[in-house]
Formats: structure tokens, C-alpha cells, sequence
């Protein structure tokens, strides 16, 4: 099934203003909106056959020339039939940082979503489990988030100091 | 039992101490990162740590009297890293072996501790990043000296250090915080002016 194909039957189901497409040699890349995007997942998934996610993560587009959108969340897909490769977009902006997770499609998609969670405070509805996976639990920032200071609020220097007699 | 005999005795006896426990140090290997590789190449039989008698790295801390902290210590490592130091028994000692574990390195992140001596006490630090194998088996040798000179039969000589002895810990201003740059193609890092 070609690309072609696919943005067509994809455009069909969401609706032509919804799908924006583009392609730079053979990378291919929808944006769909927040509202759409399970849908169309799952729609790439049941129907052209995109069994594997093969990577989730975010972008923080804050101070970037020409953004219009704070976060932008990549999805890779990939057909193992066919080996076709497909990258949805969708932006998010504050305070809506929800997006229904898509755990129930790709069951992979379980800790990814956990960490993106973890460095960029995207939650996903509908995860089973959305707890920090890389942070300890008690950290309260999203560290890769542009407005968090490289060198962090001070929680590296948070810790007992152990002192030669009394260890 | 030692505090009762005479100090003539006592001393000779701390020497004897002194020489049983350097010849025979056993490290603990606290190996985070690429240091690790290095404290392997020093253990192996080029470089041959058993040299100088510390040749016994073992994986228990209760066994060890020697830490060699070698590679970056993250936040979430630091909790271990205090934790096995206190599960060590008396009398032991810390390397801080390269740059990360000494001073946090290239790594000036939210992530890591800048040096491991602001939270544990370190006797020897070894630079370079990693530092060559000679350079570890100095420190060894360093610390052999330092063991010689200061130890005690009763551990007095850590009783004596009750002071903090790492660096004294300023929180940054707001105006020393990094954040990521406006724009990606004319710099790598720039100074945040609102904050």
C-alpha cells in the first residue's frame, strides 16, 4: 500500500483539513491534531498495518525561531510486513497537555510514554501505570522542558552530608 | 584492650596496624561509568593491582575497607553510594577516581553530583578522565602513605575528623542558572536573562 494510499484513506476517516502531510526523500510525516490522534493511530495500525512503534518522544519547541506549538509529539510507526515507516506528529500547548495513550494499541508504547511523561509532564490517558521511570519519585520538575535551568533548582545538592567520624 | 598496655607499646602496635591493613587494602568497586573500564584494566594482569596488595575487590561492601567511586554519580546513585559507604566497617577509606566522581566533570546537569566529596569523605582523588591505570595504582600508593602516617590501632584518626572536610555548598543565584539557547544555530548556551 502506497503512502498515497494511506493519506487518503486517513483523510477520508478524520477529515481532509485534519491530515497535514509532508515528505522529505523517504521520510514520511503527518500532523494531526490532539483530539485525533488515537484515531488516526489506530487507524494506521488496524488498517495499513503499522504493528510497531518504534519510538515516542516529545519536542519542547519554547524559543524556537518560527514555532507556533509548545510541545510536539512524535510518533514512529513501522510496518514489519512491508517496512514502511511513517512519523504522526501532534502539538500540544499548555494547559491541555493530555493525549489518550496509545498503550492499547502498541503495548510497547508502555514505558515510552512513561518517560516522555517523565522529562516533558505530557500525560497520557488511559496508561495503566503513569508513574516517573527514569527521576526519583519525589522530583517535581519536568526536566527537559526548555524553561527548567540546565543545572536544576538544586536537586543535586539535596542530600545528607556524611561526615568522617560518624560513618 | 590496646588503650591499657603502655604508649611505647601502642604505638608499635598502630604501626604494625598501620603496615598489616595498607599492604592489604580491599577494594570495594563503586564503578558507574567509563572509570570502571579503567579500575578493570588496573585489576587485570598488565597493570595488576596485586601488586601492592589490593588485588581482593569484592562485591560485598561488609568485606571492603577501600571504595574506589569510579565514574559519575547521579542524584538517584547517591542514595546507594552513602548507604554502602555506611555498610562498610571501620576502618575504611575513599578514592574519588576522575573527574566525574571528583568534581562531576563535563557533566553540569540537574542530574549529577558535582563531586561526590560534598556528600561522603574522600582521602585521595585521582584525576583525569579516565585516568590511566598508573594513575590509580599512585593513588593506591598515595594512600598506602597516608595510612601509614595517620592510622591508628582504634580508628582515633577518624574520631579526630568530625569537621565536614568536602567543598562548602553555595546555592547558585538565579542569574548563574543555564538554559537552553534561543537559537540553536549561533550558540550551544546562553546566559538566561529573565531569570
Amino acid at each position: 500500500m502506497s503512502y498515497e494510499t494511506i493519506l487518503c484513506t486517513l483523510r477520508e476517516r478524520l477529515g481532509p483539513e485534519n491530515v497535514t502531510a509532508s515528505q522529505f526523500r523517504d521520510n514520511y510525516r503527518l500532523v494531526v491534531p490532539r483530539h485525533l490522534v488515537y484515531e488516526a493511530l489506530a487507524c494506521l495500525k488496524e488498517r495499513d498495518g503499522f504493528d510497531m512503534l518504534i519510538d515516542l518522544t516529545a519536542v519542547d519547541y519554547l524559543h524556537y525561531p518560527n514555532a507556533r506549538d509548545r510541545f510536539g509529539l512524535v510518533y514512529c510507526l513501522l510496518n514489519t510486513a512491508t517496512g514502511q515507516r511513517l512519523i504522526v506528529k501532534t502539538f500540544l500547548n499548555e494547559p491541555e497537555l493530555t493525549v489518550p495513550s496509545v498503550w492499547p494499541l502498541w503495548k510497547g508504547a508502555d514505558w515510552l510514554e512513561r518517560e516522555v511523561y517523565d522529562m516533558f509532564g505530557i500525560v497520557f490517558e488511559g496508561h495503566p501505570d503513569l508513574r516517573r521511570i527514569l527521576l526519583p519519585e519525589a522530583f517535581t520538575a519536568f526536566p527537559l522542558r526548555k524553561d527548567y535551568p540546565l543545572r536544576g533548582r538544586g536537586e543535586r545538592h539535596n542530600f545528607p552530608i556524611l561526615t568522617r567520624a560518624e560513618s | 584492650m590496646a588503650l591499657s598496655l603502655p604508649d611505647v607499646m601502642v604505638t608499635r602496635l598502630d604501626q604494625l596496624a598501620n603496615w598489616v591493613r595498607k599492604n592489604s587494602l580491599w577494594p570495594m568497586p563503586f564503578a558507574t561509568a567509563c572509570c570502571g573500564i579503567e579500575l578493570m584494566a588496573t585489576g587485570a594482569s598488565r597493570h595488576d593491582i596485586a601488586r601492592f596488595g589490593a588485588e581482593a575487590m569484592r562485591f560485598s561492601p561488609r568485606q571492603c575497607d577501600l571504595m574506589i567511586v569510579a565514574g559519575r554519580v547521579v542524584m538517584k546513585m547517591l542514595p546507594v553510594l552513602q548507604r554502602i559507604w555506611l555498610q562498610m566497617p571501620e576502618p575504611k577509606w575513599c578514592i574519588s577516581m576522575g573527574a566525574c566522581a571528583s568534581s562531576g566533570g563535563v557533566f553540569d546537569t540537574y542530574a549529577v553530583v558535582q563531586g561526590i566529596d560534598r556528600f561522603i569523605p574522600v582521602d585521595v582523588y585521582v584525576p583525569g578522565c579516565p585516568p590511566r591505570p598508573e594513575q590509580l595504582l599512585q593513588s593506591v600508593l598515595d594512600l598506602q602513605e597516608k595510612i601509614r602516617r595517620t592510622g591508628t590501632l582504634t580508628g582515633r584518626e577518624f574520631a579526630q575528623r568530625r569537621e565536614y572536610e568536602g567543598p562548602r555548598l553555595v546555592p547558585a543565584p538565579d542569574s548563574a542558572r543555564i538554559v537552553a539557547p534561543g537559537d540553536f544555530r549561533s550558540a550551544t548556551r546562553q546566559w538566561d536573562q529573565n531569570a
